[in-house]
């Protein structure tokens, strides 16, 4: 199974030169890497080359990374009934850089991406109807965004008096508790008071701590 | 007589109506009777799952899971689980495979009976429905003599399911299994030659193949199109693989052909069902491995290791290694799949539920076009939208 994935990684790649940044194969599943100027075409190519036949798009969706410069990973997860396998193919983009649209490709990429544009706030070029999805009328922000905090900004309440819901600032009679967890002996890799110990080390930590956030 | 022309009439259909399944507001551009427009506003039930899954363990994250698609809550922890194991490198035991398979076709079975049941109301016929609901209410029996609870169950966790089956259990879904079968015949008896249900359903909604496909259909909606496609037989997981069961396909992909798989589907899960009672292998039902599931409460009162154990997983929780992954399993309504990016520690970085019934729904504007007002709600009910899992 994982031979016959790294074969069609190898295929894609050399059909589309230059479209493909990487082809790697984890858990049994076919990732893909490509640049936001050629996912039309490779999504084209993919849903109509003989060897690959991915007919369907079933889902496009997003990962919010900040540490990164291109924060985010769009990520369309292909599934090709006629050779039972699938593909994901992945791509980084920025808030402020629009994905061209593959709804022309495939219909149902549609409402994934609107759920997208609204969820994480990446736009999307040449989309026939990009207007939010989920939330509510005339929200603001991008809840799925890491830097969105979990209580959002706004509560709503019916007011009685003025016959109507309103809006209103959100108010926490209870603080947020976000437990901690992180044990000195799994996980947590720099112990509070021991700075000085650190400083003596720091190139090793750092490279350690950067090959952890590559998964 | 001089034309004149007539201005489309916008209508609002929900998100307060009965036929909306739910709270689907249905904004459609009306030419006389005739749909011009369909488009759906969904996420009134948007309750930010995902984002609350992020802040959570991974075992507090599993009961949103049944509040997804609350018609068939076991189906849905299923894939969670089984990208987690995936992710984590276990095992799960035989016998928590056959429960849990059990268990997903008990969740067919509810997940059919209702969507048959209040399709048959939405176009006209209200007997179905008063019989579906007395056998749900039997199966969700089940369901709580298993967990406790009839709906949000949160029985299977990563590695097995919560606890064994009790005493007596088998017995009764095995007598219960014989008797379904007449109750579906006579469903059948009432709807399948029924004139009107035939007249309001056969090439209503008709998609093609190509067109299901290109829409990202999946489960009956795919099958009745004509793929004989069934992620349970594709792409195997669990036991599947040892059971014997068929794949019902339709011709003509319109509102009776779906009806028509999901009736005969619930003819295979009885089959699947009583295949997992006969060969129900004794054994764990979770494996043995206390860093990710529980130790027994008998050997918390003498072992010291344990009682951390059991302290640590229900305080921090496990912890998953670094990697992605997307597991789809084949649910009542679809492909039902969750995108997981575990970062290593006991969160979910980030977890995208991809709900089957959101791609089926976001084609609605597809099918309704050209039809009749009163169709759009024969296809809405034929497509099995729950909007638990469309707005997550």
């Amino acid at each position: 199974m994982d031979q016959a994935l790294i074969d069609l990684g190898d295929y894609i790649d050399a059909a589309n030169p230059g479209a493909v940044l990487g082809a790697e194969v984890g858990y049994g599943e076919l990732v893909v890497t490509t640049t936001a100027r050629a996912v039309v075409k490779l999504l084209t190519f993919l849903r109509d080359d003989q060897n690959c036949q991915f007919k369907q798009l079933m889902d496009v969706t997003a990962v919010d990374r900040p540490d990164r410069e291109a924060r985010f990973e769009i990520v369309y997860n292909m599934l090709s009934l006629k050779h039972n396998q699938r593909v994901r193919i992945k791509l980084a983009a920025d808030a402020s850089t629009p994905v061209p649209s593959v709804t022309a490709v495939f219909s149902s990429a549609n409402w994934f991406e609107r759920e997208v544009w609204d969820l994480f706030g990446v736009s999307f070029s040449d989309h026939p109807d990009l207007r939010r999805i989920m939330t509510d009328y005339g929200f603001e922000g991008h809840p799925l965004r890491k830097d969105f905090p979990l209580t959002g900004y706004v509560e709503v309440r019916y007011d009685p008096d003025q016959k109507r819901v309103v809006y209103e600032p959100v108010k926490l009679p209870q603080e947020f508790r976000d437990f901690d967890f992180m044990s000195p002996w799994e996980g947590m890799l720099h112990l509070p008071g021991d700075e000085k110990a650190e400083a003596d080390a720091e190139p090793d930590a750092k490279s350690a701590a950067g090959e952890e956030g590559d998964g | 007589m001089a034309e004149r022309l007539i201005k489309s009439m916008t209508l609002n259909f929900g998100p307060q109506h009965p036929a909306a399944h739910g709270v689907l507001r249905l904004v459609l551009e009306m030419d006389g009777e005739v749909i011009e427009r369909a488009d759906p506003h969904i996420g009134m039930l948007h309750r930010g799952t995902e984002k609350l899954i992020e802040y959570k363990t991974y075992l507090q994250a599993l009961p949103y899971f049944d509040r997804l698609d609350y018609t068939a809550p076991l189906n849905q922890e299923h894939p969670f689980l089984l990208a987690v194991e995936k992710l984590l490198g276990i095992e799960v035991p035989p016998r928590a495979q056959y429960i849990r398979v059990l268990y997903c076709e008990i969740g067919r079975i509810l997940n059919h009976l209702l969507n048959i049941a209040t399709y048959a109301l939405d176009i006209g016929a209200m007997t179905p429905l008063l019989w579906a609901f007395e056998e749900r209410e039997k199966l969700m029996e089940f369901y709580e003599r298993v967990s406790g609870a009839r709906m949000h169950t949160a029985y299977f966790r990563a590695g097995g399911v919560h606890q064994d089956l009790p005493a007596g259990l088998l017995e009764d879904i095995a007598r219960f299994c014989e008797t379904l079968p007449q109750l579906i015949d006579d469903v059948e008896t009432l709807l399948t030659d029924n004139r009107i249900f035939r007249q309001r359903s056969v090439d209503i909604g008709a998609v093609s193949l190509e067109d299901a496909l290109d829409w990202g259909f999946s489960g009956p909606m795919l099958r009745a199109s004509g793929a004989p496609w069934d992620l349970r037989k594709a792409q195997p997981y669990e036991c599947y693989e040892d059971l014997e069961f068929d794949i019902p396909v339709g011709k003509n992909g319109d509102c009776f052909d779906r009806y028509l798989v999901r009736i005969e589907e619930m003819r295979q899960s009885i089959r699947i069902m009583r295949q997992c009672i006969e060969r129900m292998p004794d054994g764990p039902v979770m494996t043995q491995d206390h860093k990710v599931t529980p130790p027994r409460r008998a050997e918390m009162k003498r072992s010291m290791e344990a009682l951390i154990h059991h302290f640590k997983l229900y305080t921090e929780g496990f912890h998953v290694p670094a990697g992605e992954t997307y597991t789809a399993v084949e649910t009542p309504k679809g492909e039902f799949a969750v995108y997981l990016v575990a970062d290593g520690t006991n969160k979910p970085y980030r977890c995208k539920i991809r709900p089957p019934a959101f791609a089926h729904l976001s084609a609605m504007d597809f099918m309704c076009r050209g039809h009749m007002l009163a169709d759009s709600v024969a296809i809405l009910g034929s497509l099995d939208i729950v909007f638990g899992e469309v707005d997550r």
